[in-house]
C-alpha cells in the first residue's frame, strides 16, 4: 500500500505541475491571444473564478480517475479469484456521493454568481464609450465623445473604464478581446455592452469568434492600451480633417482616381466622400493594418488588396474596381498619407 | 448459467422472410436485420464524418495553409457536426435499440415492425439527399447549429442551407417514428414479470432517450419549418430589418440541442451499464440510484438549453440560473460514475475488450464532464465559448463518451448479433490506439483554445502559438483513422471465421444471453418469465434459458413487407421536392400515397 501511495502521490504532484507549466508558464509573447494572461478587472474577475475552478477539476480528476484505476488494478481477475459478492448498493454511499458533489458544486455556484452580477453591473460613471459595429468581415469603432470612426483597431486609454456597446451590420459576429475579458455576441436588433478597465499599456490581438460566414477567420482585430498622454495625442490627431495632398503628388492623382473610380460609394474620407459601407479611411495611413487586421499595412499589400480584394480575403464584399497598376499605385500612395 | 442451445424446430414456423438476397434486405421487418441496416449505414457516414474530420485537421496542421478553400472548409465543419450527431451516433444508438431491445425485454420484435423498417428507410434516404448538397452546389455551410441570420437567403444566397433544413426535417421523421416505436414496446412488449423495476439500465436508457426524441424534435422541426418558410416563401420570422429577433432561433435550437446531447450520450451510459456487471461478475450497484439518475438527467435536461447562449447577453439573472441548473445536472451524472465504479469495486474484472472500452468510457467521460463543468459557470465560459476548448470537450464527451460506448456494445453484442466472436487481440489494439489518438488529437484542443484559438476559423496566424498544438492534433487524427482501420479489419474477418460464439459467450445476466447467437427470427421460443433484475443469474436462470428456446406450435411472425421503403422513398422525393421542384415532389407524393394505402390495407398473414 505504501507503494502505491509515494507512485499517487508522485503522479499527482507531477500532473500539476505540468497544468501549472501549461496554463500559467507561457507568455504572452509566445500566446498573444491568450485568455489565461488577464489585464482588465473584467478579465481578473474571470481568471479568479477559473482558478476556483480548475483547481476543483483537477481534485475531481485526480481523485476520481484514481478512484477508477486502483479499482481496475485492485480487482482485475486473477487465476483463482473467488466469485465476486453479489452487492446491490448502499444508501449511505449513495446519499454520500450526492451531497459530496453538491457541495463542491455550491462552493463553486456563489463565486459564479457574484461574478456575474459584479461583471454584469451597470458601468461606473465616466467611463469611455464606444460604439463596436461589426461588419461582414471587419470591425468598426466609433467614439461619440471624440466623434472618431474608425475600424479594425481599437485604441483605450490604460487605467480607465471603457464601455463598449455592441451592434452588427448584418449578421451574429462576437467581440472577443481576450487580454481584457470574455466575448460577447453582437446581434441584429439589440444592444449588448461590456466593460471593462485595462491595467496595463500594450498591443493585443483579437478577433470575431462567432461563426459569420466565408471570412469568418479573417475577421481580427488590435487593441492598443496606450499611456493617457498617448491616447490624447491619437485622439487629437483622429479629430483633425484628412491630409490634403499636393494634386501634383502621386498622392494627389490618387485622390482624384480615388474620387473618379466609385471608391466614394463605400468609404468615408471626411470632407472628401460620404460612403458608410466600407472602413472609415479618414486616418488609414495611422493604422498598422489593413483588411480586417490581417495584412501589415504597407505600400505593396495596400496595393495586393486593391488590386484583387476577394484573392486576399474570401468573400470579401469590397469591389475590385478594375484599376490599371498606375491607378493602384496612386491610390495606395493617398491612402498611405492620411495620417 | 451456462445454456445450451436446445433444439429449435424452427423449419416447422419457417418465417416469411429467409431469403439473403437484395430483396429480402430491402422487405425486411425483423428488428435484428433493420438493427443491422441501420449500423451498417451509421458506421458508413461515422467514416464519411471522419473522413470530413481528417480534410479539416490536414487543413489546420499548420498556419496559412491552403489545403481547402475558405468556403469548403465552413462546408466541411457543417457537414462534419451534422453527420457525427445525425448520421452516425443517433443511427448508431438505433442500431442497439432495434437489434438487443426485444431480445433483452423478451419481446418478438418491436411494436410495429413495419414503421421501424419505414423509419430506416426514411432515415437512409434523408441522410443520402444532405449529402446530395456536395454534388449540388455546395452542402451547408452555417455549422451544425445553423444560427439565424446567417442562414438567410441573403447572407447564404446558395441551396446547402435549404438542403440542411429539409435532411433534417426528412431525418426528424425517421427519429419520431422510432422514438415512438421504441416507447410502446418497451411499455407494452415485456416479459411477463419483468416490471418496470426489473428492466435492464439500457432498456431504460432507451426509453428516457426515446421520450427526449418525441418531445424535442417537434421543437426543431417548428424551428426549421420558420426557417423554410424564411427561405422558400419571404416569411420574416428571422428577418432582423423586419423586426424579428434572430435569438428566437438560438431559443429554439438549443432547447432542442440540449435534450439532444442527452439522446446522444444516454444510450452509451446504458451500454456500459449493462457490461459493467457482466465483466465484473457482480450486479449493476445502486440501479435504481443509477435509473432515477437517468430519468433526471433526461428530466434536467429541458432547463439548461441557455448555457449555450452565455455570450449572447441575456442577462446576469437568465446566467445564473442556467448555470445553477447546469450544474445541478452534474450530481446525477456524477452519481452514475460513482455507481459504476462501485460496481466494479470488490468484482472480479474480466479485461476483455468490452470492458476496456466501457472503463474507457467512464475514464474519458470524466474528462468531458469536468470541462463541461468549467463552461457551466458563465463568466470562465465567456473565455472558452466558441473556442477550441469547447471542441475538446464535446469531442470527449461524443467521442470519448459516446463512440467509446458504441465500441464497447458492439464488441459485447457482436458474439450475440453474428454468433462469433471478435478477435480479443485486434480488439485490444483497437482500444489502445483509439485511447491514445483521441488524446493526442483532443488533449491539446483545451490548451489550444484557452490560448486563444476561435473554432471554425480554417486558418490562423502564424506567431499566434497556435502552431505546435494544431499539429499534434491533427498527427493525432491519423491515430483515430488508424484504429478504425484495425476495427473494421477485425469486424470483417470475425464475422467470417471468428470462434463460434455460443448462446452466452460473456456469462451475462440479461435475456438476450438465454437464447441462440445469432438469434431465430422469432426471437424466443417461448417468452420466458423474468422473476428478478438478472434473470440468468438467478436460480431460475437454466430454467429461463430452457424456456426460452423451446418453441410450442405455431410462431407468428409479421411477413416482410416492400411498402414502408416505397413510402420512405415516397416521402423522402415529397420533401426534397420543396428544393428540386414539382417534378420529383409531385410524383413523391404520388409515391407515397400508393405506399402508405398498400401498407395500410396489406394482409399481415
Amino acid at each position: 500500500m505504501t507503494s502505491r501511495t509515494t507512485w499517487w502521490f508522485r503522479l499527482t504532484i507531477a500532473l500539476l505541475v505540468l497544468g501549472a507549466a501549461a496554463l500559467g508558464g507561457c507568455s504572452l509573447h509566445d500566446y498573444p491571444q491568450s485568455s489565461l494572461h488577464p489585464h482588465s478587472d473584467y478579465a481578473n474577475s474571470i481568471q479568479r473564478l477559473l482558478e476556483t475552478l480548475v483547481f476543483w477539476v483537477v481534485v475531481i480528476f485526480v481523485l476520481v480517475e484514481g478512484a477508477l484505476i486502483v479499482t481496475v488494478v485492485r480487482f482485475r481477475s486473477r487465476p483463482g479469484a473467488p466469485e465476486p459478492k453479489h452487492v446491490h448498493g448502499n444508501t449511505t454511499l449513495e446519499v454520500a456521493w450526492t451531497i459530496a458533489p453538491a457541495l463542491i458544486l455550491a462552493l463553486v455556484a456563489v463565486p459564479t454568481v457574484l461574478t456575474i452580477f459584479k461583471t454584469q453591473a451597470k458601468a461606473p460613471a465616466g467611463s469611455l464609450e464606444v460604439k463596436v459595429v461589426g461588419h461582414q468581415w471587419w470591425w468598426e469603432f466609433q467614439y461619440p465623445e471624440y466623434g472618431i470612426v474608425t475600424a479594425s483597431e481599437l485604441h483605450v486609454p490604460v487605467g480607465r473604464t471603457v464601455t463598449v456597446s455592441l451592434e452588427t451590420a448584418d449578421v451574429i459576429h462576437s467581440f472577443w478581446f481576450p487580454i481584457v475579458g470574455g466575448k460577447r455576441d453582437v446581434v441584429p436588433n439589440h444592444v449588448n455592452h461590456i466593460w471593462f478597465t485595462p491595467d496595463s499599456v500594450g498591443e493585443f490581438p483579437g478577433q470575431c469568434a462567432e461563426l459569420c460566414g466565408v471570412s469568418h477567420a479573417n475577421m481580427r482585430m488590435k487593441l492598443f492600451v496606450q499611456s493617457p498622454e498617448d491616447f490624447k495625442a491619437w485622439t487629437a490627431a483622429q479629430q483633425a480633417g484628412p491630409v490634403e495632398p499636393d494634386s501634383t503628388t502621386l498622392a494627389g492623382k490618387g485622390k482624384a482616381v480615388f474620387l473618379e473610380v466609385g471608391c466614394v460609394a463605400c468609404h468615408t474620407i471626411q470632407g472628401v466622400s460620404p460612403g458608410i459601407i466600407g472602413p472609415n479611411l479618414t486616418h488609414v495611413g495611422t493604422r498598422t493594418t489593413i483588411a480586417g487586421s490581417i495584412y501589415p499595412n504597407t505600400a505593396e499589400n495596400l496595393a495586393k488588396w486593391i488590386g484583387d480584394p476577394q484573392k486576399r480575403k474570401p468573400g470579401a464584399t469590397m469591389l475590385n474596381l478594375g484599376l490599371n497598376p498606375d491607378q493602384i499605385a496612386a491610390v495606395v500612395a493617398y491612402l498611405q498619407s492620411l495620417k | 448459467m451456462a445454456t445450451t442451445t436446445a433444439p429449435v424446430t424452427a423449419a416447422a414456423h419457417a418465417p416469411a422472410e429467409s431469403g439473403t438476397g437484395l430483396w429480402s434486405w430491402i422487405t425486411t421487418v425483423d428488428h435484428k436485420r433493420i438493427g443491422a441496416l441501420y449500423g451498417v449505414t451509421a458506421f458508413t457516414f461515422f467514416l464519411i464524418g471522419g473522413l470530413e474530420a481528417m480534410l479539416m485537421r490536414i487543413q489546420l496542421a499548420k498556419p496559412e495553409n491552403t489545403f481547402v478553400s475558405p468556403d469548403v472548409f465552413n462546408q466541411l465543419f457543417t457537414m462534419h457536426g451534422t453527420t457525427m450527431i445525425f448520421l452516425a451516433i443517433m443511427p448508431l444508438s438505433a442500431s442497439f435499440f432495434n437489434f438487443m431491445i426485444p431480445l433483452m425485454i423478451g419481446a418478438r420484435d418491436v411494436a410495429f415492425p413495419r414503421l421501424n423498417a419505414f423509419s430506416y428507410w426514411v432515415f437512409l434516404f434523408g441522410a443520402i439527399f444532405l449529402n446530395l448538397s456536395f454534388f449540388l452546389g455546395g452542402a451547408p455551410d452555417t455549422g451544425w447549429f445553423g444560427y439565424s441570420n446567417l442562414t438567410s437567403s441573403q447572407y447564404s444566397p446558395g441551396h446547402g442551407v435549404d438542403f440542411w433544413a429539409i435532411g433534417l426535417q426528412i431525418l426528424g421523421i425517421a427519429s419520431l417514428a422510432a422514438g415512438f416505436n421504441f416507447i410502446i414496446t418497451i411499455v407494452n412488449m415485456r416479459a411477463p414479470g419483468m416490471k418496470l423495476m426489473r428492466m435492464p439500465v439500457f432498456v431504460w436508457m432507451t426509453l428516457v432517450t426515446s421520450f427526449l426524441i418525441i418531445f424535442a424534435f417537434p421543437v426543431i422541426t417548428v424551428a426549421l419549418v420558420f426557417l423554410l418558410f424564411d427561405r422558400l416563401t419571404g416569411t420574416n420570422f428571422f428577418a432582423p430589418a423586419m423586426g424579428a429577433d434572430p435569438v428566437l432561433w438560438q431559443h429554439l435550437f438549443w432547447l432542442f440541442g440540449h435534450p439532444e446531447v442527452y439522446i446522444l450520450i444516454l444510450p452509451a451510459m446504458g451500454i456500459v451499464s449493462e457490461i459493467l456487471p457482466t465483466f465484473s461478475r457482480k450486479p449493476l450497484f445502486g440501479y435504481p440510484v443509477v435509473v432515477y439518475s437517468g430519468i433526471f438527467i433526461g428530466f434536467m435536461g429541458w432547463g439548461v438549453w441557455s448555457h449555450h447562449m452565455f455570450s449572447v447577453g441575456l442577462g446576469p439573472i437568465a446566467d445564473s440560473f442556467f448555470a445553477l441548473t447546469t450544474m445541478l445536472i452534474a450530481i446525477p451524472t456524477g452519481v452514475k460514475i460513482f455507481n459504476w465504479i462501485a460496481t466494479m469495486w470488490g468484482g472480479r474484472l474480466e479485461l476483455k475488450t468490452p470492458m476496456l472500452f466501457a472503463i474507457g468510457f467512464i475514464s474519458m467521460f470524466i474528462m468531458g464532464g469536468l470541462s463541461g463543468f468549467m463552461h457551466a459557470s458563465p463568466p470562465a465560459d465567456l473565455q472558452q465559448t466558441d473556442t477550441y476548448f469547447v471542441v475538446a470537450h464535446i469531442h470527449y464527451v461524443l467521442f470519448g463518451g459516446s463512440m467509446l460506448g458504441i465500441f464497447s456494445g458492439l464488441y459485447y453484442w457482436f458474439p450475440k448479433m453474428t454468433g462469433r466472436m471478435m478477435n480479443e487481440g485486434l480488439g485490444k489494439l483497437h482500444f489502445w490506439l483509439t485511447i491514445l489518438a483521441m488524446n493526442v488529437t483532443f488533449f491539446p484542443m483545451h490548451f489550444v483554445g484557452l490560448l486563444g484559438m476561435p473554432r471554425r476559423v480554417y486558418t490562423y496566424a502564424p506567431h499566434m502559438g497556435f502552431d505546435t498544438m494544431n499539429l499534434i492534433s491533427t498527427i493525432g487524427v491519423f491515430g483515430i483513422a488508424l484504429s478504425l482501420l484495425v476495427f473494421i479489419w477485425n469486424f470483417l474477418t470475425s464475422s467470417r471465421s471468428g470462434a463460434l460464439a455460443g448462446p452466452n459467450p460473456w456469462g451475462g445476466a440479461t435475456l438476450e444471453w438465454a437464447i441462440p447467437s445469432p438469434p431465430p427470427v422469432y426471437n424466443f421460443g417461448t417468452v420466458p418469465t423474468v422473476h428478478s433484475l438478472d434473470p440468468l443469474w438467478a436460480k431460475d436462470g437454466a430454467e429461463i434459458s430452457r424456456t426460452a428456446n423451446q418453441v410450442r406450435g405455431h410462431i407468428h411472425m409479421p411477413p416482410s413487407s416492400v411498402w414502408p421503403a416505397v413510402s420512405a422513398l415516397g416521402m423522402a422525393m415529397l420533401m426534397s421536392g420543396m428544393l428540386f421542384g414539382w417534378w420529383v415532389g409531385i410524383p413523391g407524393l404520388v409515391i407515397m400515397l400508393v405506399g402508405l394505402y398498400s401498407w395500410a390495407f396489406e394482409p399481415c398473414h
